[in-house]
């Protein structure tokens, strides 16, 4: 029914409006005299309001995609455009700027800060935003209720369990509202009620119009997925919708 | 990231390791202390020195004998000469040679075995004039000082200091007793209020007698007429000079010395006194201080390496905080503040463990330690800038991270 709903909300003669647009993109790491060429030529182009997977096998160059999409790392050559920003070009500052404003993060080792307390780590990427201090909390405290963790504000990341966890820093991708939600193995370190809890959490989101790229190797997991992209060796094997 | 955030966040770090920051700061303090005592000690002389000078009187000129230097460019030792004489004093005293002169008391002492019928107490015994009392501000707890004909005729009567009336009577209320000095017996005819000692003279444990007695029956010898020192006051404050010259020229005529480089005697003001005693305890200070900073210095490198150590520790904290968008500058700030948070508060203890030892410390050393204010907020802002300084090169290396390496790290 949420596609349907979807479906009908976006009029057709309107084209979706790209969030991602990688256009020959190349990526060498070079160690010493040896190259390794880990992304060769990847053309991808993801809408607003699409659920992707990339899956692939390990040397498969998903992790560096991830990277070069959430704007970590530079691409070696080819062209990168995000919610309509070229970002190729951009120096370290920007960048910083681009990854607060446009993407929010979710990691395998949810990489919260054990000093702070949950609202606090929700807040910070709000603090490199430069939100005035006031708007914070409401913000920070609006998108713990948005992951159901609104009666844990105050507990530090060691007090909660891993699903938990994987929600508080869910809530951290959500608050600076970002055009992209890129969640790295999301479920890697759950079990499976944590696992299942997240993934519907994910969904619902994307059904209120996130666009998240998911980064798996599990088919499960990408299954929650709209379209499913496969990488192999560097280059895009597939690329399929899949729901 | 607003300063007050910053400052939370460093403040923060430094609690999450409170050990490890305790021994970093421990460097710092340690450092600061030193830097405050010293400074502290230093000005404490100096001002023991000044006050030991004035408590020689007022507006004094010290006439001591040698520091001639002979044909050969050879110096005669300071004080070791016998070249001052009672002649010399009692030419002094006359209005007609020196009329900028108030006073004058020539001193000739010697430590001897002054003894009562029940003990005997070592003490410093001086030979001088009825002018020594106001000469050299002293008063009289009790009884009186002896005159003018008690010297002329050679009296033996004695003033004693409150110490070496103590010692040898149990009490200071001793005046009309008897003690033997010398063989010969002493009247106690005045006692002195207490002056309190300093480090280097007790003012307090002396027995005064008249000049003429000392020469003919106390110390007596070869040198019977020489006295160590001429006390000269004069009239006024701005009579300094004046009888500065007096003196000279009077010392000069009777020693039948021309040149004046090559006079047998030397005069020194208070004031050239204080001034050469605090240059040597300046240079003490200024070489203490010296190591004091040294180890300053050390505090500063122990800052460098907790702080490298804790960039290494947080590599991941770094590349999450840059993949939420910190920027360089952010990050580098947060480091420069966490490094000048654990120097403040080194400087801060610092400064509080050097106020309180340099209370403590007097009672226990015997010196005064002068805590000024100037070393204190420096040294608290010289622990800032330390740690600021030493802070610079991790906070530029963690800046410099990449983002994914730092996420990756383990």
């Amino acid at each position: 029914m949420a596609e349907l709903t979807l479906e009908l909300a976006r009029p057709a003669v309107v084209p979706a409006r790209p969030v991602i647009e990688l256009t020959g993109a190349r990526k060498t790491y070079s160690t010493g005299a040896l190259e390794f060429e880990a992304l060769c030529g990847i053309d991808l182009r993801i809408d607003e309001g699409e659920y992707v997977a990339v899956m692939g096998p390990s040397g498969s160059g998903k992790s560096t995609l991830m990277n070069l999409i959430g704007c970590l790392d530079t691409l070696t050559a080819g062209d990168y455009r995000l919610a309509g920003d070229d970002v190729a070009e951009l120096d370290e500052v920007d960048l910083a700027e681009i990854r607060n404003r446009r993407i929010g993060f979710v990691f395998q080792q949810f990489n919260l800060l054990a000093s702070l307390s949950a609202w606090r780590n929700v807040e910070l990427p709000l603090i490199y935003g430069r939100v005035p201090v006031h708007e914070r909390k409401a913000r920070a405290v609006a998108a713990l209720e948005r992951v159901t963790m609104g009666d844990r504000l105050a507990n530090k990341p060691g007090e909660l369990s891993g699903g938990q966890q994987q929600r508080v820093a869910i809530a951290r991708a959500l608050v600076s509202e970002p055009a992209l939600i890129l969640a790295d193995e999301p479920t890697g370190n759950l079990d499976s009620v944590s696992t299942h809890e997240v993934l519907t959490l994910l969904d619902e989101l994307n059904g209120q119009g996130r666009t998240i790229v998911l980064i798996t190797h599990e088919l499960e997991v990408a299954q929650h997925a709209r379209r499913i992209v496969w990488l192999r060796d560097g280059r895009i094997h597939t690329d399929e919708v899949v729901r | 990231m607003t300063w007050t955030e910053t400052l939370r966040t460093g403040w923060a770090a430094v609690r999450a390791h409170s050990m490890r920051s305790i021994l970093t700061v421990l460097g710092i303090l340690i450092g600061i202390a030193a830097v405050i005592l010293t400074v502290g000690l230093g000005l404490g002389t100096q001002k023991d020195v000044s006050e030991q000078i004035s408590s020689l009187g007022s507006n004094l000129l010290i006439v001591t004998p040698g520091s001639s230097t002979d044909t050969e460019g050879f110096r005669g030792g300071f004080g070791s000469l016998f070249t001052l004489t009672r002649s010399d004093a009692a030419a002094l005293a006359s209005a007609v040679n020196a009329p900028d002169v108030a006073g004058v008391a020539p001193e000739k002492s010697s430590s001897l075995s002054v003894e009562t019928s029940q003990t005997n107490w070592t003490t410093t015994v001086v030979g001088t004039t009825e002018d020594w009392l106001s000469v050299r501000s002293r008063e009289l707890a009790s009884g009186e000082f002896f005159t003018a004909d008690d010297d002329a005729s050679a009296a033996t009567v004695v003033v004693l200091g409150s110490e070496a009336a103590t010692e040898l009577f149990g009490s200071t209320d001793v005046v009309g007793q008897s003690v033997t000095i010398a063989d010969s017996v002493f009247t106690v005819v005045g006692v002195l209020t207490s002056e309190g000692s300093d480090t280097s003279t007790n003012l307090d444990d002396l027995a005064v007698i008249p000049l003429t007695t000392a020469a003919d029956k106390v110390i007596g010898g070869f040198a019977r007429n020489s006295v160590s020192t001429i006390y000269v006051q004069a009239a006024s404050a701005g009579q300094l000079s004046a009888a500065h010259q007096e003196i000279e020229t009077v010392l000069l005529n009777l020693h039948s010395i021309s040149d004046p480089a090559s006079a047998d005697f030397s005069i020194a003001s208070q004031d050239s006194l204080v001034s050469t005693a605090t240059a040597v305890y300046r240079t003490l200070t200024v070489l203490l201080t010296g190591i004091a900073a040294l180890s300053l210095l050390v505090g500063g490198i122990g800052v460098m390496n907790i702080m490298l150590v804790s960039v290494t520790e947080r590599t991941r904290e770094i590349g999450l905080r840059k993949a939420l968008g910190a920027p360089p500058w952010a990050i580098r700030r947060q480091f420069l503040v966490e490094a000048t948070v654990l120097g403040l508060a080194g400087g801060l203890l610092g400064a509080v463990l050097g106020i309180v030892s340099a209370r403590a410390l007097p009672d226990l050393l015997d010196t005064s330690i002068v805590v000024s204010g100037l070393a204190v907020v420096g040294s608290i802002v010289t622990a800032m800038v330390i740690g600021l300084t030493f802070g610079v090169y991790p906070a530029a290396r963690a800046a410099r991270l990449a983002p994914i390496d730092a996420l990756r790290s383990e």
